[in-house]
């Protein structure tokens, strides 16, 4: 298992290596650092002096991927590539536009994301699995089909209606919670109920449906007629057969996402004014500072690598039969 | 010639689109057995009535992307000269509702607007009121007597016109009604139809003195800009599976046919881009793309042109970024089917790949491709809003769900509150998602041959 675990993490170098080449592409081939100071400093009435003074604060005075005019091994180092691109796979993400370095930013910043994402997380799985349960053992009545209806009907409202709709009902309506914020410690329940009841709501549909699909299709195999035959209850049967088959399609879909809670979610940050990651690279985009979009997307990759590894790990956890070799 | 017939790119895509589905579906008639599962669709009442609000959607997105610049009135010297802004045949049917534009909000249905003015009254004096809007109500001689009334007999009226218009044509089609009594989803249709028309006929009775969902800031008619919205949900939509198929498509049935290095070399690719989130990756290749659109502002002759370039732009980054999930399917099931006998045996008499490919290959997967681009539809008429609101969606002067929604979204505070715009744009996303899901699931259902037919029978 060990073996397995370090041959997977040496994968994921040349896949890392395709991610930093592709963002590098895309950031400075794409669009050159001219191009970038003309859009930093106003695009018209630039003058060259001003852009190539921009470049050199900024460290993009350099040539792009091979500089010859440099000695040795600097040939190759001495290079924006090298600089900007390759550093990240040092965690070394540089420096935003305003100056601060990007690293820090992130580290402060984890806290406040997970503190939405992860009671999201948890608390929305269990909501889902349980509705998607209910729906299963009332499989075929009327209360499965209003169910499905009620799901289909959920996931075909805009993720922006439940945030818009939920802080006019729950803040300006009730004044239950504050509409946005953030604040320390204890402090700061208050400000996170009503964007992980969000969270949650927004994906109960989809969610749901998608458990129950799972479980339906388990529901129909021989071991649970076999099950039924030896005289295990319904509940028994949904229980301790059923959930426990579908666990694998479900990890599937749900231990990927578990390292990218740490990149929090862009809409609901935004709105609820949570100084968390996706806040923080939602205002990057907005800002067009590319150091800190490039960033998050190498971070949101590494992340998702992880993820991947994780979810072979916990089929080994739920089935037994599977051998990681 | 009094206007010039203008061929957005965009335009040409989804023209093309449609040739696309009209020979496919013509050359589907006389397949039986690919006419079999469209049978099932069409046995379905949820899925021919989602169809019909879908074709609804369809016809008003078609007819806005007819687009042309009209001339203008014509000069001393005999030159036609056109003007610059480039209109659609949609526009032209809704001059009235794109031509009457207010000062600023007014409520649904309002007569007066929705902020207070300076009004000078006919003796010389000045009051501080709420002034008559310029074209809503402007019939009405005493609104606050003549509102209600008039409201409701227009109402009535294009509701009758519109349950009259249906009916006429069903009555037009003689065999119609004893198919009725047989069929449920026909009958089904028929309602919804008389349903849609009765309700289309108010609200177009309506329009025509009212401004039905309201005016917003600058005083456009929301309605009208919901429905303009529609065409770029639907581009969105439709045009990014156009330029995912090829990808997903060829690769994922390259990399399980050939095995081997194609394999490795394209799992390689759809790993790499699956493996950054793939909001960021939009949100990076827009921000590039905009900054190129930026810095080369003289490539585009009128900002329509610009907008829909930018529009396109985006439908190909989403394609690109999204290939992987179905490249991925395809794969798999190639992977599957090249164990096959037939397959083996057409190997054995010395078939070439790429005939074996064409042959047996591609009509067997072909029902994952049509589950999974109705399946991803609804989900990138979503996508459009949240990608719009973030910053990097469509261009700001396109009329899009998202930037309704995002223009809208600050007048929330307001007092009384503007809830008008948001309700509309949600409203018809609502629908046009709601109507593709349970359209994409009576699909599903008719070409999965995984599910049991007699069960669900």
């Amino acid at each position: 298992m060990i073996a397995y675990l370090i041959r997977r993490m040496l994968y994921a170098i040349p896949i890392l290596i395709g991610v930093n080449l592709l963002t590098f592409a895309l950031f400075f081939v794409v669009n050159t650092p001219d191009d970038m100071a003309r859009l930093q400093l106003g695009i018209k009435r630039v003058t060259p002096e001003a852009i190539a003074h921009w470049k050199q604060q900024h460290g993009y005075d350099k040539p792009l991927l091979y500089n010859a005019q440099a000695q040795g091994a600097e040939k190759l180092t001495d290079t924006i590539f090298f600089d900007k691109s390759a550093s990240m796979f040092a965690f070394d993400f540089g420096y935003s536009d305003d100056g601060r370095s990007i690293s820090r930013e992130i580290v402060t910043r984890m806290g406040p994301s997970l503190s939405i994402a992860l009671p999201t997380f948890i608390i929305g799985l269990v909501v889902y699995v349980s509705f998607a349960l209910l729906m299963t053992l009332f499989r075929a009545t009327a209360l499965d089909i209003a169910g499905v209806a009620l799901c289909v009907l959920l996931m075909s409202i805009s993720g922006l209606f439940y945030i818009i709709g939920g802080q006019f009902l729950v803040s300006k309506l009730w004044h239950w919670v504050p509409i946005s914020g953030y604040g320390d410690g204890l402090d700061s329940i208050k400000f996170v109920l009503l964007p992980i009841a969000i969270g949650i709501a927004g994906s109960v549909g989809a969610s749901s449906r998608w458990y129950r699909t799972i479980f339906i299709e388990e529901i129909g195999k021989d071991y649970v007629r076999t099950a039924r035959a030896k005289g295990v209850s319904e509940l028994g049967v949904l229980f301790r057969h059923v959930l426990k088959n579908a666990l694998i399609p479900i990890l599937t879909g749900v231990v990927v996402v578990i390292p990218l809670l740490f990149m929090g979610s862009l809409l609901t940050e935004s709105f609820f004014g949570i100084p968390g990651l996706g806040s923080y690279t939602i205002d990057a985009i907005n800002a067009q500072d590319f150091s800190i979009v490039r960033a998050m997307v190498f971070l949101g990759s590494v992340l998702y690598i992880v993820g991947l590894i994780l979810t072979d790990i916990s089929y080994t956890v739920v089935d037994p039969r599977v051998r990681l070799s | 010639m009094n206007f010039l017939p203008v061929i957005l790119w965009t335009d040409a895509l989804i023209f093309l689109l449609l040739a696309v589905g009209l020979g496919s579906a013509w050359w589907i008639r006389r397949q039986p057995h690919l006419l079999l599962p469209w049978r099932r669709v069409a046995q379905s009442r949820v899925g021919m009535v989602s169809l019909l609000v879908l074709a609804l959607f369809v016809t008003v997105g078609l007819l806005d992307s007819l687009h042309y610049r009209a001339a203008l009135p014509e000069k001393s010297d005999g030159q036609t000269v056109y003007a610059p802004e480039v209109l659609s045949v949609f526009d032209h049917l809704a001059t009235g509702l794109r031509t009457h534009t207010e000062k600023t909000y007014s409520a649904p249905l309002a007569v007066y607007l929705y902020a207070k003015e300076s009004i000078e009254l006919p003796d010389g004096r000045v009051t501080r009121d709420y002034p008559r809007l310029k074209y809503g109500g402007a019939q009405l001689a005493d609104p606050p007597r003549d509102w209600l009334g008039d409201v409701v007999r227009r109402a009535l009226t294009g509701a009758a016109a519109g349950l009259l218009v249906v009916l006429l044509l069903a009555a037009g089609s003689a065999r119609l009604f004893p198919a009725l009594r047989r069929s449920p989803p026909l009958f089904a249709v028929f309602v919804a139809a008389l349903l849609i028309a009765a309700a289309g006929g108010a609200v177009a009775d309506l329009a025509r003195a009212y401004h039905v969902l309201g005016t917003d800031k600058v005083g456009q008619d929301v309605l009208y800009l919901s429905l303009k919205s529609i065409r770029t949900g639907l581009v969105i939509g439709t045009v990014t599976t156009l330029v995912m198929l090829p990808f997903a498509l060829l690769l994922g049935i390259a990399a399980g046919y050939f095995r081997g290095w194609v394999d490795d070399a394209i799992q390689y690719l759809y790993t790499v881009l699956s493996s950054i989130p793939s909001v960021l990756l939009i949100a990076a290749a827009v921000l590039m793309m905009q900054v190129l659109v930026e810095t080369h502002a003289d490539w585009f002759q009128t900002s329509a042109a610009r907008a829909d370039v930018r529009l396109l732009a985006l439908c190909l980054i989403l394609g690109v970024t999204s290939w992987t999930g179905l490249c991925r399917l395809l794969r798999g099931e190639t992977l599957k089917l090249r164990e096959l006998e037939y397959i083996q045996a057409a190997q054995a008499f010395g078939v070439s790949s790429l005939r074996i490919i064409a042959r047996h290959i591609v009509p067997n997967v072909m029902h994952i491709v049509l589950i999974s681009v109705v399946m991803d539809f609804s989900s990138l008429v979503l996508a459009e809003a949240v990608l719009s609101y973030i910053g990097v969606g469509v261009d700001p002067t396109t009329n899009s769900f998202g930037n309704m929604i995002n223009a809208a979204r600050l007048e929330m505070g307001r007092d009384p509150m503007v809830w008008w715009s948001l309700a509309a744009a949600f409203g018809f996303m609502l629908l046009l998602v709601l109507a593709a899901n349970l359209f994409a699931d009576v699909v599903r259902d008719a070409f999965d041959p995984r599910l049991n037919r007699m069960e669900a029978a």
